[in-house]
């Protein structure tokens, strides 16, 4: 190359171009600013000024009872967390297994094609709620001696692999039916086999595409696993009902709800950065 | 055949410059493009010829020197960049026809929603422009089931139908099985016959010698060589462009 970035000194025209637009970046800049402080002011004087707004923060916003309810909050939390964990793991297994088998193409697998159809369309369709009772309630119900008395939290950790198995695996089976053939039929033409072509070659790609949806799923997961409260797990939603009986007062519902919001921050902006990622890396020439 | 119009040129490009990160694509490009003339750009991949067409659309942000179409500064910070690219059509290597709409949609779609036409107006124009390259019986197939000549006719009727003053065509027979480049080559042909402006970006170099007026040899983001088509292929001055000329010639 004849000059490097070095040696090059831009022109006047271009100096004049960049200032040009430095100058217009300010402004827009500025402009934002400005409306979104307006917007704040505006939202803010209408609340304060509604005739009730001293009673609602009165029993909405305690923070010396918030301040009381916090321990039994964080400790039930810490519970849902666990179960948030198990949970997940679990999902993305039983939800690729209906997937790889929703995809199996040969008739001997009919069965199990069947089966896994059923599952899907059943669990998609029942409400968690309805879920959540007939595991939490039935499956003690049974009365099965050598189980022994199964703690509530695994009975909810398996109502919610059940329901959201069942969506992960249609985002799964969305992912590998959006590769191209083209890519099985390279992977096969090279002597892999299915499994492996599946393995290597279309499941890395299609896991990458559908990454954003699945993120999504595992945010709804989060809040979620607070629903086990219904069948008596002590989780932060079920200790911010306690304590709301206790004080007569909604605030630890609202610092429960506080601190779910905060365990999902993470979770969001982490699914923001990929699909970015992925977006950048598909995306050839510049962003009109 | 239209004459060209040598009284003001039609685009001119001072000191083009194009770079990403540390890597210069453009050092210092001049171009100079006259009403109805032919330009081909050639050289190796990686020159900058694609590069040089994407900042002609305004695709591509130019980091130094300045463009004018016909007088205005098209690279001014403050000009309208949507209503420039109207004007300067581009077609691609790979065609971007767009998959979910039928061949006549294609055509259509910037006529109506950018210049504002009416729906039989436009379709006026674009099944006026089929009949000429004759797919007018394709006008409701999509572009999948087409011959990659046929889409790339497609493309570069898409861009033309809208009367750009400039028509930059970007390697459009690279992509294409030989037997279907000649159809292809003929529309250029016949565009040009009907007065069009076009820089093309070309491997094909007994099409640019037939057909251009004009031909620019790209080296490493510089202008090595530039002449009349003619006595471009006939007389090279330069070793680099000797080089190119051998290899090529030579497969």
């Amino acid at each position: 190359m004849t000059s490097t970035a070095n040696d090059y000194q831009p022109s006047e025209v271009e100096l004049a171009r960049r200032a040009f637009r430095l100058e217009r970046k300010r402004k827009s800049t500025w402009i934002a600013i400005a409306s979104t402080l307006g917007f704040a002011v505006i939202v803010g004087f209408g609340l304060v000024s509604t005739p009730g707004w001293s009673r609602v923060t009165e029993s909405f916003f305690n923070v010396e009872i918030g301040i009381e309810a916090f321990p039994r909050i964080i400790e039930g939390l810490w519970l849902n967390i666990r179960v948030l964990f198990f949970t997940s793991i679990s999902v993305v297994i039983v939800g690729m297994l209906f997937a790889l088998l929703r995809t199996l193409r040969n008739p001997v697998f009919f069965p199990l094609r069947l089966f896994a159809h059923g599952y899907v369309d059943f669990f998609r369709g029942l409400p968690l709620i309805i879920t959540l009772y007939l595991v939490g309630f039935g499956i003690p119900g049974l009365r099965l001696e050598w189980l022994g008395r199964i703690p509530v939290e695994v009975l909810g950790t398996v109502a919610l692999t059940l329901t959201y198995s069942a969506y992960v695996s249609e985002v799964f089976r969305a992912g590998i039916e959006s590769i191209h053939p083209s890519q099985r039929l390279a992977a096969r033409s090279l002597g892999l086999s299915y499994g492996k072509s599946m393995r290597l070659v279309v499941l890395p790609q299609a896991i990458r595409r559908v990454a954003p949806p699945l993120m999504n799923d595992f945010v709804a997961l989060q809040k979620d696993v607070g629903l086990i409260s219904v069948l008596g797990a002590i989780d932060a939603v079920r200790g911010a009902q306690i304590e709301v009986a206790k004080y007569a007062n909604f605030t630890p519902y609202i610092l429960s709800g506080i601190l779910f919001v905060l365990l999902a921050i993470p979770t969001v902006r982490f699914t923001d950065r990929i699909s970015r990622k992925l977006a950048q890396r598909e995306q050839t020439g510049s962003a009109l | 055949m239209t004459e060209i119009d040598w009284s003001k040129p039609r685009l001119l490009a001072r000191g083009i410059r194009k770079s990403f990160d540390d890597r210069v694509i453009l050092d210092s490009v001049d171009l100079e493009v006259y009403p109805g003339q032919i330009v081909a750009l050639i050289g190796s991949s990686g020159s900058g010829k694609s590069t040089l067409l994407r900042c002609l659309n305004l695709i591509e942000e130019i980091n130094d020197g300045q463009i004018w179409l016909e007088g205005e500064d098209i690279s001014a910070p403050g000009v309208d960049q949507d209503r420039i690219r109207q004007e300067v059509g581009l077609v691609f290597q790979s065609y971007n026809l767009f998959a979910h709409l039928s061949i006549l949609d294609n055509i259509t779609l910037a006529l109506r929603h950018v210049q504002g036409k009416s729906k039989a107006e436009a379709e006026e124009i674009a099944l006026q422009w089929l009949g000429r390259i004759g797919l007018a019986d394709k006008a409701q197939s999509f572009p999948d089931k087409l011959s990659g000549g046929q889409q790339q006719r497609t493309a570069i009727v898409r861009a033309v139908a809208l009367n750009p003053k400039l028509l930059l065509l970007d390697e459009v027979t690279s992509a294409l099985d030989p037997e279907l480049v000649g159809e292809v080559l003929d529309l250029i042909k016949d565009l040009k016959q009907s007065g069009t402006t076009i820089v093309m970006a070309t491997h094909e170099l007994s099409f640019a010698r037939d057909v251009a007026d004009w031909v620019i040899f790209l080296d490493k983001g510089l202008i090595a060589e530039e002449g009349e088509a003619a006595e471009f292929f006939r007389n090279p001055k330069q070793p680099r462009t000797k080089e190119f000329l051998a290899r090529l010639t030579a497969r």
